[in-house]
């Protein structure tokens, strides 16, 4: 699997760490992962990227799905430290609009303790 | 005279990383910078991934093949698959302002690229052609 992914949850946040390259091979785990804790009902999912050197248009869609799932709840998912290709991405697709994006991880997480 | 490549694979999604990494190659071959080459990556990525779930319904052992051509205006990629034909009128593009998961590929592929045509196989199965205009500082240079 060219996909890695750390999980931590803290109270009412998660913390997911992705390494790799999110594509059709691998966006089954990266849902199964973002599902899971949205299943939980977790209040935010911050999911860090700035390892991911990759992502194509089944990694965007499970991420509007887990935004979907969330926002159910009154949850969100803020995504923290694209480069610049996945940035792109979410350009493209206007979805840079639609998630909560930060330039890094302390960034997003300075906005949870707010 | 135009310089060609030609990548075969079978449709396994875990052997998308191979065809993106020789893309990539041809991509910086035909002089384009290292944003516009992840473009064109991410482009061919979806029309694969598309042929493995639409054309081939998931199957593992199908082949596709991509040709590219490095002419001296222009990269050119045909995708050639051996799948049931594809009513190229169905396929569109969703629009951005529905937020779904999904359909967002097609749209991915027109967007990045300069023509993209779906057509009939020249035996059977069928064939993506799509081009993009090379750099002009390195138009001369092949």
């Amino acid at each position: 699997m060219n996909l890695e992914i750390n999980k931590k949850i803290n109270g009412k946040n998660a913390f997911l760490t992705i390494h790799g390259e999110v594509d059709m091979y691998s966006s089954p785990l990266l849902r199964k992962e973002v599902m899971k804790i949205a299943n939980q009902k977790i209040e935010n999912i911050l999911i860090d990227l700035q390892d991911v050197n990759y992502m194509d248009s089944s990694g965007v869609a499970t991420l509007i799905e887990g935004l979907q799932l969330c926002k159910k709840y009154g949850g969100t998912i803020l995504l923290a430290g694209m480069q610049d290709n996945v940035r792109e991405v979410f350009e493209l697709t206007r979805l840079d609009k639609i998630f909560k994006i930060y330039n890094n991880v302390t960034t997003a997480k300075a906005e949870l303790q707010k | 005279m135009f310089k060609t490549v030609e990548i075969h694979f079978p449709s396994d999604p875990e052997l998308l990383s191979v065809m993106r990494a020789a893309v990539a190659k041809v991509c910086h071959i035909a002089g384009f910078s290292k944003k516009m080459t992840s473009k064109i990556v991410l482009a061919l990525d979806e029309a694969c991934s598309n042929i493995i779930r639409h054309t081939y319904k998931g199957e593992i052992d199908q082949e596709i093949k991509i040709i590219s051509r490095i002419k001296p205006t222009k990269l050119e990629f045909y995708l050639l698959d051996q799948g049931d034909p594809v009513d190229s009128t169905k396929i569109k593009s969703r629009e951005l302002h529905d937020v779904r998961p999904g359909g967002l590929g097609v749209y991915l592929i027109k967007s990045v690229m300069d023509e993209v045509k779906w057509e009939k196989g020249s035996d059977n199965g069928n064939r993506l052609y799509m081009y993009k205009t090379r750099p002009k500082r390195r138009q001369s240079e092949s």
